[in-house]
């Protein structure tokens, strides 16, 4: 029966799918073509226990655009995504093989640091999950640990400017000394969004960031993504084929632990080569 | 929808309204009603016997908030108090000249010391202490309140009364039984015995005048009436001249020697007023007649009354239940705690963080775990025997002090604390944590910073929840020795000789005089006053921290 609903969704969902992927592959022919080679992955491997949850995987992720990572729940994208910033080192039990690199550099390598890793590609989670302090602290956080502000008006600066990238300042300015947790969930989000971006990452990994918001919160965040990839790399793991279809310029389609297949976001929504993906986008199966 | 379904379907649907449906119904209802009032019961019986010893607490512990004093007027004689060197002065006589006013006249030497026993024997150095104090009293009259001694504080509240009963409940019960059996007959103007004596010849010589025990020979025809009885109280019941009217009987008729013979005994006083309807009274045992008189002048002239007594709570112990007070108690029942804090806090943090935080699983960890849990059920007189074995016997640290009572107190909260502080920092959300290592915090500032300050709540909780066990503790501390009697607060320290308040408690309840009845009583109230004080401390830090995420 739980199968059944998803299709019934997807049946609802697919026309918007065809109206909006044009558009986002309009914005991608434009961007694709100057784009670096930010992150490597190759013949990830990775183990829960004895479970095997990933199956050589091997992705590029480019500069300044936007990766999206679809497929159905318990396909092992989040877990790929938390290997891009060894978010996985501290569950118990997890083992992975292969090589994931960062501008050329094996992120696990012994001599690499996941916490000075983790500055350097940040994330953003499915729930919003501001520290219970102020808004100017939780911000401030990072910057803080990292002694990356020199003085106080440094930091404030860091601050504003966080939450400026993010979308936030204007409506939280009067009272950075609330909680944080006391704003509404999309902007306890954008929060998240801005502590995330105040170490200066040059990846942002996001998981499902929009699934505990509503559409007008959500349509807030996918244009704050649009704006934060002309500076970032952004990986976002997402449910929803409509928002991998707006806002990503690729996307990697994953199923039971493997990656089925990746390409242009365009290509992969209208024309895409595995039939698994085709089924998958156009809601046969999910 | 397949045939199948279909028809497993109907009966199901068709049965809601048939009288079997109804009656499930109605038995559901009935077991929810039942469950609620199982729940009920149980709550108000919980709430029952907690009314109950708070109830018996408070009647019994309410005497001991009030003590009762005399204002007596003191002249500070120069001649017997040396203005040079007040402490060696001669108070005993001070105030024995103070409570001359209140002597009835007449009175020999013995019966005035047994005035000044009306006051507690504390009186001449309460009478030093404060002339010490106020050295320019010397001279002068000063007007001190005086706690009386024991017997007459009860009396003055009503727990003792000043006349007992004359006769004991089984000499009552004997007379009751000579009265059913006639024996016992108006005779000459007094209640008096009509018993058949054997005059015998081995006994009594006929003399004259009649020799031989004749008290000997009253008591055995008494026994004779009553011969299950085998108690020398019954003896009580002939007066003191009842021997010689068997002798005069003798010395009447001496042909009576060796024949048996009515004779007519006298009864005791007490036994008479029975006879005649009243309940014979005999002065308290505790009280001489001179003392109650000169208490009562005392009570007419307006200088005996009843304030709070501050000094339970000011005064450490003393034998004198009048004089005794907490305050040793309390202190050292701080230090013990203070100590057990400071040892049991960070030792029980650190371990609960890296036991949570750190620890690999293996099996290792899993048997420190379950031993931690273990210990938490460890009775504490096991502790106890710990401390004496190994911290006394083997460290050779003080007997009695606060310092090893706190570190017996801090084996027991250890294991509280710990399970306490492992649960707050389990119940820290998983998010919280993500948030922080993903912005690039490393394990010890994802914890310090944000772990532990969100687990505070419950580990302050838990703590001060293990530190009220701790302090309703009794029997490790009694194993170490910290039931040590303290008479003077001014001596205490870590290292020193010290009680605690629930091994107070124990020493006052093992403790003759009347007074420590109601002390134990309102030390128990003392420390739950402490416990609830604790408790709401617990509560508030709990409320004040908690944050929402």
């Amino acid at each position: 029966m739980v199968e059944r609903d998803d299709v019934m969704e997807a049946n609802v969902a697919r026309p918007i799918i065809r109206v909006q992927a044009p558009a986002a592959a309009q914005l991608s022919e434009e961007v694709l073509p100057s784009h670096e080679l930010k992150m490597t992955a190759r013949d990830v491997n990775l183990w829960y226990g004895e479970k095997q949850a990933l199956f050589d995987v091997s992705l590029d992720i480019f500069d300044s655009s936007v990766t999206a990572l679809i497929g159905p729940s318990g396909c092992g994208k989040s877990t790929f995504l938390r290997c891009l910033d060894r978010m996985n080192d501290v569950i118990e039990g997890v083992r992975m093989t292969g090589d994931i690199t960062l501008d050329g550099e094996n992120i696990y390598a012994p001599q690499v640091d996941p916490v000075q890793l983790r500055a350097r590609v940040g994330m953003v989670f499915q729930k919003p999950n501001p520290f219970p302090k102020s808004i100017f602290e939780n911000v401030a956080y990072g910057p803080r640990i990292h002694g990356l502000a020199r003085s106080k008006a440094d930091l404030e600066e860091i601050v504003v400017k966080s939450l400026t990238r993010a979308g936030l300042f204007e409506e939280v300015k009067d009272r950075l000394q609330e909680s944080g947790t006391g704003l509404s969930g999309g902007q306890q989000q954008r929060l998240c969004i801005a502590r995330a971006i105040s170490v200066n990452p040059e990846v942002l990994l996001m998981d499902e960031p929009c699934s505990a918001l509503d559409p007008i919160a959500t349509a807030r965040i996918e244009t704050l993504m649009d704006e934060l990839r002309k500076s970032l790399c952004i990986v976002i793991v997402t449910h929803s084929m409509q928002q991998a279809a707006r806002v990503s310029q690729r996307t990697a389609f994953f199923h039971l632990g493997k990656l089925v297949e990746v390409g242009d976001t365009t290509k992969m929504f209208t024309n895409p080569t595995d039939v698994r993906t085709q089924d998958y986008v156009t809601g046969r199966f999910g | 929808m397949s045939d199948a379904q279909t028809i497993n379907r109907q009966p199901r649907a068709a049965n809601w309204a048939s009288d079997a449906a109804r009656r499930r119904v109605r038995r559901r209802y009935a077991a929810d009603r039942r469950l609620q009032a199982y729940g009920i019961i149980a709550i108000a019986l919980a709430v029952g016997l907690l009314g109950i010893l708070v109830t018996s607490l408070v009647s019994t512990g309410f005497p001991a908030f009030v003590q009762t004093k005399v204002d007596l007027a003191i002249y500070v004689d120069p001649s017997k108090v040396d203005p040079k060197d007040p402490a060696n002065g001669n108070f005993r006589a001070l105030v024995r000249e103070a409570l001359a006013p209140f002597v009835p006249e007449g009175a020999t030497d013995k019966q005035k010391i047994d005035v000044t026993k009306i006051l507690t024997s504390d009186a001449p150095y309460i009478v030093r202490d404060y002339v010490v104090d106020h050295p320019d009293t010397v001279g002068k009259t000063v007007t001190l309140p005086i706690a009386v001694s024991d017997p007459y504080d009860q009396l003055q509240k009503g727990v003792i009364p000043k006349e007992v009963d004359a006769l004991s409940w089984s000499q009552v019960r004997y007379f009751e039984r000579l009265q059913t059996r006639g024996v016992v007959a108006e005779e000459g103007g007094r209640t008096s015995l009509k018993l058949e004596v054997y005059v015998d010849p081995a006994r009594i010589a006929a003399g004259p005048p009649p020799s031989g025990d004749f008290a000997a020979v009253a008591r055995d025809s008494l026994q004779a009436y009553l011969p299950d009885v085998h108690d020398t109280a019954l003896f009580a019941m002939l007066a003191d001249d009842a021997p010689d009217a068997l002798a005069n009987r003798v010395a009447e008729d001496p042909s009576l020697i060796g024949k048996t013979a009515q004779v007519i005994f006298p009864v005791a006083k007490p036994f008479a007023q029975l006879a005649n309807g009243e309940s014979p009274k005999v002065l308290n045992p505790r009280f001489t007649s001179t003392q109650i008189e000169a208490f009562d002048t005392m009570v007419a002239k307006g200088v005996v009354h009843m304030p709070f007594n501050w000094e339970l709570f000011f005064n450490a112990d003393s034998r004198f239940p009048e004089r005794a007070g907490l305050a040793g108690a309390v202190t050292g029942s701080f230090y013990a705690l203070l100590v057990c804090f400071l040892l049991s806090f960070p030792i029980g943090i650190a371990a609960a963080i890296y036991l949570e935080e750190f620890a690999p699983k293996n099996r290792l960890t899993d048997l420190i775990e379950v031993n931690i849990n273990n210990l938490a059920a460890v009775p504490s007189v096991v502790f106890g025997l710990l401390g004496l074995a190994v911290f006394l016997g083997y460290f050779g640290l003080p007997r009695s002090a606060p310092l090893v009572g706190g570190m017996v107190l801090s084996l027991m909260t250890l294991p509280t604390i710990i399970i306490a502080t492992r649960a707050a920092l389990k119940a820290v959300p998983p998010s919280i944590r993500e948030a922080a290592l993903g912005i690039g915090a490393s394990k010890h500032q994802v914890i310090l910073h944000h772990v532990l300050p969100l687990a505070m709540p419950g580990i302050l909780t838990g703590t001060i929840i293990g530190m009220a066990q701790a302090l309703g503790e009794t029997a490790p501390l009694l194993l170490i020795g910290m039931n040590a009697f303290i008479p003077s607060v001014e001596s205490m320290g870590i290292l020193e000789p010290a009680t605690s308040l629930p091994t107070q408690i124990y020493s006052w309840a093992d403790s003759p005089e009347r007074g420590f009845v109601s002390r134990t009583s309102a030390a128990i109230l003392v420390l739950l006053g402490f416990l609830v004080v604790m408790n709401i401390v617990a509560i508030t830090l709990r409320q004040m921290f908690e944050r929402k995420w």
